[in-house]
């Protein structure tokens, strides 16, 4: 946990500033506003974390958002009494796309970056080719409450930030870890590290269907709504100071890196500094970020505290 | 067939002719035919994915890679038809500036990666956000102008074969031998194989690593040249609408190179690419839908490498 302490001072700083800059942030419709707007990432980060601690990457998720969304749109299409039934399969869909990369991954030895690749064309590809081209349809009012209602939004964070700090804690979590630190150690400590992974790799298909849900209701329906999601979710993993390679980092850090990147935005916003140079400063930032966290990695191999 | 499969360069040619016999037909079953024209129309598409992705198998192969190329090739169109503002006589100057621009762009991945010791992925992608922020500051859509003498690049032909696959060609070649005739080439190998192992043997691999990331990217200015004056104009969205940065990578993979680095070639990402661009005309042909195009290409990627990997574990095993 000592690695994240600078993202959290970081994050601190930003909320300070955002706070400094705009007052209304301190009230409490302010602050579920900014809450509302993190989850979603918040949420992919999460899962984004399982499967880079694992030493592997997830590039599907964004396309897997944009499915999410655009078959409930299909689905639903305005009917009240479809809600609940879809959300269902939303989460199955997250699932089984999670379970189908990790079984390629592990089982087929696909890298990762090539299996989600693959995940990201083929699933973009198939909904779009379902719905001829456009998003279709739309969703119903009860779907659109989780993403809307800040008070649902925050909670369904709360659920997945705590499952998230328990599975780390539990078995699961250590396993994870040490197949991302050293496969061929944990293999040969009796770790099912394919197991492990496949599981990591269904956690973050399911963390884009909840991202998915809260955002369509947020967002509405588009054909872009999950663009380059993944790249942010990897963002702000890195940004916690999760090492890409596996074996390092904390799932809090993780979801803090996404708030930071949220709050950086709404800063830039805040100042003037908006669409276009904030993708540069967002570069520079992230760079900087993992340049500083990759400087300090020497002297803590040499501390005899780590283990 | 399993001598075919066992090496992944074969393996790729075989596919592609594979490909090609099926391919014809199909498109013949379904009353159609290539003609020579398509055929040159598969070289002239391929041609600037075929350069980017030459440049790209160099910095996998130092078991690095570079998501930057997209805004890159973006960036070079424009800094390069702004520059010739419809001149001729800027050409030498505009080509120059732009793979001096290119050039410094790897520098930074380079150095970023090397030095700052951040990873690749952050690092080009950091890169790749600070060149679109750029772009979209500066520029809101076509800007610049190409003369018509360079708009020669994109659309002459010499006999029957166009000239911008002919630039594909030579740079393939250059980096060909570049790989397998020349101290950088082999250690570039020896880096992308085992960093520790290449750095113990005194190779200076930050500097290979840097090495390779200036040609990656002065290969993207060219795919970027290449991209202007078949616009007559530079364009800001150039670059990502082809989606060159994750296309390049992939057809480097499909051509056997291992995304771990240090194992792979050149001849193998030709082979990807013109797989990629041989299954788009035929997809053309056929009239599929362009979604289903995505479909399968993702299937395609995904099996090869699955075939390519199951191969090299059993060798291991």
């Amino acid at each position: 946990m000592k690695r994240a302490i600078p993202i959290f001072l970081v994050l601190a700083g930003l909320l300070v500033a955002i706070a400094v800059a705009n007052p209304y942030f301190l009230e409490p419709a302010g602050f579920l506003g900014f809450l509302k707007r993190v989850a979603p990432l918040a949420i992919l980060a999460a899962g984004q974390y399982f499967v880079i601690v694992s030493g592997e990457f997830d590039l599907s998720v964004g396309s897997l958002v944009t499915v999410e969304v655009v078959v409930a749109a299909r689905l639903i299409d305005g009917d009240e009494a479809m809600t609940w039934p879809v959300l269902a399969l939303l989460i199955v869909i997250g699932l089984l796309v999670g379970l189908v990369n990790g079984l390629v991954t592990t089982k087929l030895r696909v890298p990762s970056f090539i299996t989600t690749l693959g995940a990201m064309l083929i699933l973009s590809g198939a909904v779009f080719l379902w719905t001829g081209g456009a998003p279709r349809g739309a969703l119903s009012q009860g779907f659109r409450v989780f993403g809307r209602e800040g008070v649902w939004a925050v909670l369904i964070l709360l659920v997945a930030v705590t499952a998230a700090v328990l599975l780390m804690r539990a078995d699961f979590g250590r396993t994870l870890i040490a197949a991302g630190d050293n496969e061929r150690a944990a293999r040969l400590s009796g770790v099912r590290v394919d197991r492990v992974r496949v599981f990591a790799f269904m956690l973050s298909g399911l963390s884009a269907a909840v991202a998915g849900i809260l955002l369509g209701g947020f967002a509405g329906v588009s054909a872009q709504v999950g663009q380059s999601l993944e790249f942010q979710a990897i963002t702000a993993v890195v940004l916690g100071g999760v090492v890409l390679g596996g074996g390092r980092g904390h799932v809090v850090a993780a979801i803090a890196g996404a708030f930071t990147l949220e709050a950086l935005f709404t800063l830039l916003n805040l100042h003037g500094i908006s669409g276009a140079l904030e993708y540069a400063v967002q570069g520079v930032i992230i760079i900087a970020a993992v340049a500083a966290g990759g400087l300090r990695l020497p002297a803590l191999r040499l501390s005899p505290s780590k283990v | 067939m399993i001598a075919l499969v066992a090496n992944p360069t074969r393996a790729v040619y075989a596919a592609l002719i594979a490909t090609l016999a099926i391919g014809w037909a199909l498109v013949a079953f379904d009353g159609g035919a290539f003609t020579l024209n398509d055929i040159v129309g598969i070289q002239q598409r391929s041609a600037a994915l075929g350069i980017v992705a030459v440049g790209q198998t160099l910095a996998i192969l130092a078991g690095s890679l570079d998501l930057s190329v997209a805004y890159l090739i973006s960036l070079v169109s424009l800094v390069a038809a702004e520059t010739m503002a419809g001149q001729s006589s800027n050409i030498l100057t505009a080509v120059v500036v732009a793979l001096g621009v290119s050039a410094l762009v790897g520098l930074v991945n380079g150095v970023v990666i090397t030095k700052l010791k951040v990873h690749a992925f952050i690092a080009t992608l950091g890169v790749a956000l600070v060149i679109r922020g750029v772009l979209d500051h500066l520029y809101d859509g076509p800007a610049g102008r190409v003369p018509v003498d360079f708009q020669q690049l994109g659309y002459a032909r010499i006999g029957p074969i166009p000239v911008a696959a002919i630039l594909w060609a030579a740079v393939a070649v250059a980096v060909w031998f570049l790989l397998r005739r020349t101290r950088l080439g082999n250690r570039i190998y020896a880096v992308g194989g085992d960093v520790e192992v290449a750095r113990l043997s005194g190779v200076r691999t930050d500097r290979v690593v840097i090495a390779a990331h200036v040609l990656c990217s002065l290969c993207a200015g060219v795919a970027g040249l290449l991209l202007a004056s078949r616009l007559g104009a530079g364009a800001p969205t150039v670059g990502t609408d082809g989606g060159y940065d994750l296309e390049s990578i992939a057809a480097v993979v499909l051509g056997g190179t291992a995304l771990a680095g240090g194992r792979g070639g050149v001849a193998g990402t030709v082979g990807g690419v013109l797989l990629l661009a041989v299954l788009d005309s035929i997809f053309n042909q056929l009239e599929v839908n362009s979604f289903f195009k995505d479909v399968v290409r993702g299937v395609v990627i995904v099996v090869a490498v699955a075939v390519y990997a199951r191969r090299t574990g059993r060798r291991a095993s």
